[in-house]
């Protein structure tokens, strides 16, 4: 097939400003790179490995501020998946992506053909997935088009994950008018792997084959990297061929297959990776870069479901289900073989040779003869300018909201029937919580729980982002996302290990945005080196705009813990009547970018506290070694909507209440979003004990009580709530504001 | 005696139930492939839950084309104990070993939950171990779980003590008569939706699926 325009032509049109490689680049590649005119292919295969989804171009330079490596670092960023130790020779493999564009144009694919992604980079690195979660963040609820949006996307995850049988155990869902024309959709997957079957997205060896695996090639998906690195707008918010289209069967029998092929016969294996964002080109670039290879791919041979396809789509298409293996030559048959088995295609489609070029043929004709170091390593790094938001300036100088709350029963009823805080059952009970039978703790928890069969271990995991905060302090805010998750880690028994992140912004280019990922990623990396929980993997997501207007920045963070003991596992639900009820950390007045200030004033404003990190790692260690010490019955951490909202949800599994002696706070102070605390339990006898470890940083607040009322007295106010009415209206608000239900 | 767990393309629950047979019941088990067209030697089946086929077409109908088919269709014929759960349940109906079908939930949407059950009847091979009329609690995990059948089956299935479990107090799928597992008239395959093999242990918090193992396991042998 003859290449759509001439070299000639294409400097002359330049139609790849449309695929966001800007002139610059452009002239830099023919004029540094490659000493010619790109050819039509190569210059779409430029377009798309240059964009920032697959070349990180605009955000390397404060990706590297993030600590990456400690003890238990076995694979950092780079790779599918971060590889962290957990003892006995395994390990756990985790990331999380974003499928935010996709989502937010068609949310039942863009959803399941993120779960379904995700989960290749965990099992092309050797590892079987062994739970999901979510990152969810919505428009607000009033809006018909976002119920069904939230309805679809829901139903994309749920239909991926539950047909390929790995269970969906944590998430978050919040919903924000800065999110109505920009849906975040960030999905994390974890794995679990021996040591040994670690493997990497490398091919080398002369003459070594490299093999197609998996679904067919179509046209879906063509320049959904380009997609995901620019902004959306009115017009082109129909861009429907750059969304995937998902099979989750297709991907059981990949995952399988390749899990065989990984743990029984390593030796005939150099190297796999996911053909994600990019498709054949980034994996099979990347492959080669990895190992420093040259390789030459014939694309004749590249299973195809439809006809006539050029060598830019098939380089180009993001068909979903898809790895490229590179095998050790004379081992191609025996590899076709397991594939077939369960039904797939593997097809060798070209080798590595000798040199360092990557070269494509198609029709008969060479349609790309360029060095690979120029798709992987010569992506020119944008400098980027950065300026302090005004909003920030503006908000010091502001005078600080003060609520006044004069009946904090009845403002707690209201908090939660908050969609972001009331109860998000309707929504996670279409996910299969509990496939694999080794789900200790589901949805509804700080953390979901996940036994490691044979050994008595678990691991811990959560997902947490909160926009508002970050949206008001870049760096507080980012300090603050990780300080969640660590205590959500941390309230559930397990030590944290790592996170991984999806970094959701706006356009980068904006000197503000660019300010905003810096100094968030400065806060988040403050936090990590100061908890010891080094970034291990990630993705990047800029562009998150809707005619212009950015959403909040919102970082997820995607933190495991180890369990390394499963009696240790502690409950987030207080059911042991007579237990003590302590509150770890300290108080303040933070209303700033709290549920509290969204009811009451219907928006957003104000500066964050500083936090403590150090004084937060350091108790929550010695929390730690009294959970271990079978001290504590339950802790729950404090997050949106305050002690208050805390509280009721520790309730709500039991039939139990609380008497809360809360008198040195003042009324608004109960629903005070200070960041680094948590609320525990503690049976009477282990009183002594544990006060004398917690010193300070624990205070006694009350007692938890056989009936079902949660009673408090605050300072100048005091509640008392029926815990069944609390709950009713907890369950239900969700399930009514998304019109399920009148 | 010895317990085949077949493995469709795209099963999932696989993993669960040889666990719950072999780690928590200490039986016999084994997989084999929907491939094989053998079950010589096996004194049990088990067809576990999942996505046969990605439930295209219709949950379980491919499955029921498999080579493996003919071989489980002898056995239920043998008299020996076949057990479906889930998208098992959904093959069996399938390839015409249990009456009725299963439909697609009434909500139109997957749910995972765990729901309360009465034992209906605690005469069957998988059901002594429970106490007549006993309410449980098992896990249910599934899009296409609404039991439908003709009246007359439905009465047939009553007055033959076919019914062994019934949804007792939501229905979560619209289930007819809240049905949500069924045997066939000789009463040797038992088909139903709920998961028992996800209730064995406590660390998981529920137990009361694993007497439905242990009932099999006393009462499972059949002589040929």
């Amino acid at each position: 097939m003859k290449q759509a325009m001439t070299p000639e032509e294409i400097k002359k049109q330049k139609p790849y400003l449309d695929w966001s490689l800007t002139e610059k680049e452009y002239n830099y590649i023919a004029d540094q790179l490659l000493g010619r005119l790109p050819n039509y292919t190569e210059t779409g295969l430029f377009a798309a490995m240059w964009s920032e989804h697959c070349s990180y171009k605009k955000s390397k330079p404060v990706l590297r501020l993030f600590p990456n490596k400690n003890a238990r670092v076995l694979q950092g960023p780079g790779e599918g998946a971060g590889v962290v130790d957990i003892d006995d020779g395994q390990a756990v493999v985790f990331k999380a992506e974003s499928h935010n564009h996709p989502t937010t144009v068609e949310p039942y694919q863009g959803a399941a053909t993120g779960v379904g992604g995700i989960l290749r980079d965990i099992f092309s690195m050797g590892a079987r997935p062994i739970a999901s979660l979510d990152s969810l963040h919505f428009g607000e609820l009033t809006d018909p088009q976002m119920r069904m949006k939230v309805a679809q996307t829901i139903k994309g995850i749920g239909d991926y994950g539950n047909c390929m049988g790995i269970p969906t155990v944590a998430g978050e869902t919040t919903f924000d008018p800065c999110y109505q024309g920009n849906i975040l959709c960030n999905a994390m997957s974890v794995g679990l792997m021996n040591q040994k079957d670690l493997q990497q997205g490398k091919a080398a060896g002369i003459g070594n084959a490299v093999m197609y695996v998996g679904a067919k090639t179509g046209r879906d998906g063509i320049h959904g990297a380009t997609f995901a690195s620019a902004d959306f707008s009115d017009e082109n918010a129909t861009q429907r061929s750059a969304v995937q289209v998902g099979d989750p069967f297709m991907e059981k029998l990949l995952m399988e297959a390749c899990l065989e092929l990984i743990q029984k016969h390593a030796d005939w294996l150099v190297g796999i990776q996911d053909m994600g964002a990019a498709g054949i080109v980034s994996s099979s670039a990347e492959m080669a870069s990895e190992g420093q290879s040259g390789m030459k791919l014939n694309l004749d041979l590249v299973p195809q479901r439809e006809t006539g396809m050029s060598a830019y789509e098939i380089m180009l298409s993001e068909s979903q289900e898809r790895m490229l293996l590179c095998v050790v030559k004379g081992h191609e048959k025996d590899v076709r073989e397991i594939f077939n088995r369960y039904d797939l295609d593997a097809v060798t489609i070209g080798r590595i040779i000798e040199g360092h070029d990557y070269i494509l043929e198609h029709d008969g004709e060479e349609v790309c003869h360029i060095p690979v170091s120029t798709l992987t390593d010569d992506v020119l790094e944008e400098p980027s300018t950065e300026r302090e938001p005004q909003r920030l300036q503006t908000a010091r100088e502001e005078p600080v909201w003060q609520p006044v709350v004069n009946e904090p029963g009845q403002v707690l009823r209201q908090l939660l029937q908050q969609a972001t805080i009331a109860s998000d059952e309707v929504l996670t009970q279409q996910y299969d919580s509990q496939v694999r039978t080794s789900t200790v703790v589901g949805p509804g928890s700080d953390a979901g729980v996940i036994r490691i069969r044979g050994y008595h271990k678990g691991l811990a995991m959560t997902t947490d982002g909160n926009g508002r905060f970050v949206y008001l302090d870049p760096e507080i805010g980012g300090q603050m996302a990780v300080t969640e998750a660590y205590l959500n880690i941390v309230a559930s028994g397990a030590e944290p290990l790592a996170i991984t992140d999806c970094l959701n912004y706006g356009d980068p280019n904006d000197p503000e945005i660019f300010w905003e990922l810096h100094h968030s990623i400065e806060g988040m990396a403050t936090a990590c080196c100061i908890f010891d929980t080094p970034v291990i993997s990630g993705n990047v997501s800029l562009y998150n705009e809707n005619n212009g207007r950015a959403i909040y920045p919102t970082p997820m963070v995607g933190m495991v813990g180890l369990i390394k003991n499963l009696d240790h596992v502690i409950s987030s639900f207080a059911t042991h009547a007579g237990d003590d009820v302590y509150l770890i950390g300290q108080t303040g007045n933070d209303y700033a970018g709290s549920e509290l200030q969204k009811l009451m004033t219907g928006q957003i404003s104000g500066t964050l506290s500083k936090v403590n990190l150090q004084r937060i790692q350091e108790y929550c260690g010695r929390l730690h070694s009294e959970m271990v010490a079978g001290h504590v019955t339950a802790a729950h951490d404090v997050s949106e909507g305050g002690l208050g909202v805390a509280f009721a949800e520790m309730l709500f599994a039991g039939k139990t209440g609380m008497n809360l002696d809360l008198r040195d706070l003042t009324a608004p102070q109960l629903f005070s979003e200070t960041a680094g605390r948590m609320v525990v339990t503690v049976p009477t006898a282990f009183k002594k004990e544990f006060e004398n470890v917690m010193g300070n940083d624990a205070r006694w607040v009350g007692t938890v009580t056989n009936t079902h009322w949660l009673e408090g007295h605050l300072q100048g106010a005091d509640f008392n709530e029926d815990l069944a009415e609390l709950k009713r209206e907890y369950k239900e608000a969700l399930p009514c504001q998304l019109k399920l239900k009148d | 005696m010895k317990i085949a767990v077949i493995v469709f393309p795209g099963s999932n629950c696989d993993v669960d139930i040889y666990e719950a047979l072999a780690t928590v019941c200490h039986a016999d088990v084994q997989y084999v492939s929907h491939r094989e067209r053998s079950l010589a030697g096996f004194d049990a089946v088990m067809l576990p839950g999942g996505f046969s086929y990605g439930d295209y077409l219709r949950a379980g109908a491919l499955a029921r084309f498999t080579n493996i088919m003919p071989a489980i269709i002898q056995m239920a014929n043998e008299g020996k104990p076949v057990f479906g759960t889930c998208n098992g349940f959904q093959i069996l109906t399938e390839a015409g070993l249990l009456p009725g079908a299963l439909k697609h939930n009434n909500s139109q949407q997957f749910i995972c939950k765990t729901v309360p059950l009465e034992v209906v009847n605690n005469q069957t091979l998988f059901t002594t171990k429970y106490q007549a009329r006993e309410r449980i609690a098992l896990p249910i995990a599934h899009a296409d779980g609404c039991y439908v059948a003709s009246k007359e089956t439905l009465n047939q299935l009553e007055q033959n003590h076919q019914v062994v479990f019934r949804y007792a107090a939501e229905n979560p799928n619209g289930s007819l008569r809240n049905i949500a597992g069924i045997t066939n008239r000789r009463g040797n395959v038992l088909g139903m939706m709920p998961h028992p093999e996800r209730a064995v242990e406590a660390l998981l918090g529920n137990t009361a699926g694993r007497r439905l193992f242990e009932s099999l396991l006393a009462n499972g042998t059949v002589k040929a």
